[in-house]
């Protein structure tokens, strides 16, 4: 068994596929080198980025499998599930051992792990996309904070760069410490500095424009006007919006 | 100024909820030259309302003032309720200032009918436009298309919103005359069989031209009241699919009635709401869109009603065991979709992973399928061949123990005493 650590990216795990062929590395363990714990039984190998590797091993990915699939793993990637780049590899080894695209050989315990994880990380872009709020600040800024359980911001930023292309917004994982940022051109990953007075980013208010109170009051009523009490349902109501994602919706706030 | 803003939006989305369409998928609008929005693709429920509904539009009447007495609508003239109409100002800006914050898909806008069909939907059809010209807006624009208002009004309707909808609110014509006086149902039927024209030209011109302008690209839909008048289930989905094949619905919504009158036409107040009939309309309904059912294998004059507390689907497939079972590993798509327990996506999968295994009840467990339903209509292969040949009601009665039906508790057959 060998332990190979690398720095956690994507493209840094490309690289690691290249190299357990490279090395002809037979079991393996991936992992990050930020929760790496040396074991004395295991050979220890460090992956470091190499651009040409990782790209060897896309092309030839690209080569084997569809779009979607290849999505899929990037999705299932960003899971960051524990061991889940031990599986990737698994699935990677099937599509370069078979002849044939194995990516709807469900029956095989990487195919259908690796499809099911990327389906619920899909299922929390879709998520983010319906629940992140944006609140106006004084300087024109669409802010939103978000704790996302997956990695995801990278998945849903073209979604809101296509669909507010004429606002400035930024959207912000507490979770993870960094955001994505749109300047009404491109959007880019940032790391925020808060200061003291919003608590992290988290209470605004004392920078919001003049109108956003109003507008987040007016969403409330809105929401419970549309209620039709006759119909209650909790189940389902907590079913569809989980409560975890409450304390960022204005209309789950009592004013 | 604010609180009365609130105070007509409380009004006037709540004389709105009542319509449960709030779909806004289907359009094929983009967002061209960095504007506002984009309604391309699969529409986002952003809340859920407490009784579990999806909230993906600003849904509001411009105004709950109406000329009308239908008997099924708490907005009716009779009713003594508090008025309130927007400007249509107000309404663009709430529109804009709800989607800029995530909150929304975009607007879904009705009215009672003030002076006339023609003055009311002249309005509805000047918030849409100046939304799209003004505000260069893309999100999703789905406006009611007001019984009796003119061609004219219509088209230009079309060239704004992504869906119009004409309600024709009961199943049939005589329910329609006995709440809805003042209505008829030809005013109802014009409109949509202008629409239905016009649409479908539009289409055929884009199919030309590229550059022509888009009209209504996500259809038109309807809604029907279920439960206020007695209709059965047969003349129900009978209707919906003479909507859909006659005039190219996208969509067409069954609304469980909830009782807001006295009138001895219509249900008392307190009487529940048909919610569970509602949802089996809303499965068959899917199993006719997306299964490849016909109505009179769901509905027919010897089953005139759908069970309450099987799903459809399970309840054909109980009329019809000579059909099963089914091999999973050979049977085609079309038949496995018809198998109680299994969606249409795990059919595909199903078809698409047996070329290269032979599937057994271990993976098709794995693909999340309901098996204790299936198993009942299916062999694979496997050693322990679980198909027997049991009577329907053995089945349905095997099915129930299991507990996959949510309703279960509703139907017991046992009589509790206190
Ligand atoms: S015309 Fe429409 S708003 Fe007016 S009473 Fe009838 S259903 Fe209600």
């Amino acid at each position: 068994m060998t332990a190979i650590t690398y720095d956690g990216t994507f493209e840094g795990w490309l690289t690691v596929v290249f190299e357990v062929y490279e090395y002809k590395f037979g079991d393996v363990e991936i992992c990050k080198k930020d929760r790496f714990q040396a074991n004395v039984f295991n050979k220890h190998h460090e992956s470091y980025f190499d651009q040409q590797k990782t790209t060897r091993v896309w092309k030839g990915l690209t080569q084997k499998i569809s779009a979607p699939a290849l999505s899929g793993l990037y999705q299932a990637f960003l899971s960051e599930e524990k061991g889940i780049e031990n599986v990737l590899l698994r699935y990677v080894q099937h599509v370069f051992g078979s002849k044939q695209s194995i990516e709807r050989d469900y029956s095989n315990a990487a195919v259908l792990t690796v499809v099911q994880t990327a389906k619920k990380v899909y299922r929390e872009k879709h998520r983010m996309e319906a629940f992140v709020r944006f609140q106006l600040t004084a300087d024109n800024l669409y802010y939103a904070i978000c704790q996302p359980d997956f990695n995801v911001l990278p998945l849903i930023q073209k979604h809101f760069k296509d669909r507010y292309a004429d606002q400035r917004w930024l959207i912000y994982d507490s979770s993870r410490n960094y955001g994505i940022y749109y300047n009404l051109s491109v959007v880019e990953n940032v790391i925020v500095s808060f200061n003291e007075q919003t608590s992290k980013g988290k209470n605004i208010e004392v920078i919001t424009d003049e109108k956003e109170e109003l507008y987040q009051r007016l969403w409330q009523q809105y929401f419970s006007s549309v209620n039709i009490a006759a119909r209650r349902n909790t189940k389902l109501h907590i079913q569809h919006m989980p409560k975890r994602y409450w304390k960022f919706l204005p209309e789950k706030q009592s004013f | 100024m604010s609180e009365r803003l609130t105070e007509k939006l409380s009004i006037l989305a709540d004389a709105a909820k009542y319509d449960v369409s709030c779909s806004s998928s289907g359009s094929s609008r983009r967002n061209e030259d960095k504007g506002l929005g984009n309604a391309k693709g699969e529409g986002i429920c952003h809340a859920y309302t407490e009784d579990g509904r999806c909230v993906s539009l600003l849904k509001i009447l411009l105004t709950n003032h109406c000329i009308f007495d239908c008997a099924y609508c708490v907005s009716r003239k009779s009713n003594d309720i508090q008025r309130a109409a927007f400007t249509v100002q107000e309404v663009v800006d709430l529109t804009i200032n709800f989607y800029r914050r995530n909150y929304i898909e975009g607007l879904f806008l009705s009215s009672g009918i003030f002076k006339n069909a023609d003055y009311t939907m002249e309005r509805l059809v000047r918030i849409a436009k100046k939304l799209r010209q003004e505000h260069n807006f893309n999100g999703y624009i789905h406006l009611k298309a007001i019984p009796g208002a003119s061609e004219e009004l219509l088209k230009e309707a079309g060239l704004y919103a992504d869906r119009l909808s004409v309600n024709v609110e009961m199943p049939t014509e005589q329910s329609l005359k006995l709440l809805a006086p003042d209505k008829n149902r030809k005013d109802m039927i014009a409109p949509m069989k202008y629409l239905k024209g016009a649409i479908e030209e539009n289409r055929e011109e884009k199919k030309l031209f590229k550059k022509a302008p888009l009209f209504a690209p996500a259809g038109q839909s309807t809604q029907m009241v279920i439960g206020a008048t007695p209709e059965s289930d047969l003349q129900i989905l009978w209707m919906a699919n003479q909507f859909y094949e006659k005039m190219k619905l996208k969509r067409v919504y069954y609304s469980g009635y909830v009782p807001i009158s006295n009138d001895n036409r219509l249900p008392a107040i307190g009487t529940p709401v048909p919610m569970i009939r509602e949802n089996r309309l809303y499965q068959a309904d899917w199993l006719l869109r997306f299964y490849g059912f016909k109505v009179e294998e769901i509905v027919n004059l010897e089953n005139p009603l759908l069970d309450t507390d099987i799903d459809p689907k399970l309840s054909w497939a109980l009329r019809n065991l000579h059909l099963f079972p089914l091999d999973i590993n050979k049977a085609d798509l079309s038949l496995i979709m018809r198998i109680p327990g299994i969606g249409v996506n795990s059919a595909k999968k199903i078809v698409a992973a047996r070329k290269f295994n032979k599937l057994s009840w271990d993976n098709l467990k794995k693909f999340g399928i309901a098996v204790n339903r299936a198993r009942n209509f299916v062999t694979c292969q496997s050693d322990h061949f679980s198909f027997k040949d049991w009577m329907p009601s053995q089945i349905k009665e095997r099915i129930l123990q299991s507990g996959a039906s949510k309703y279960k508790p509703n139907f017991s057959p046992q009589l509790k005493l206190f």
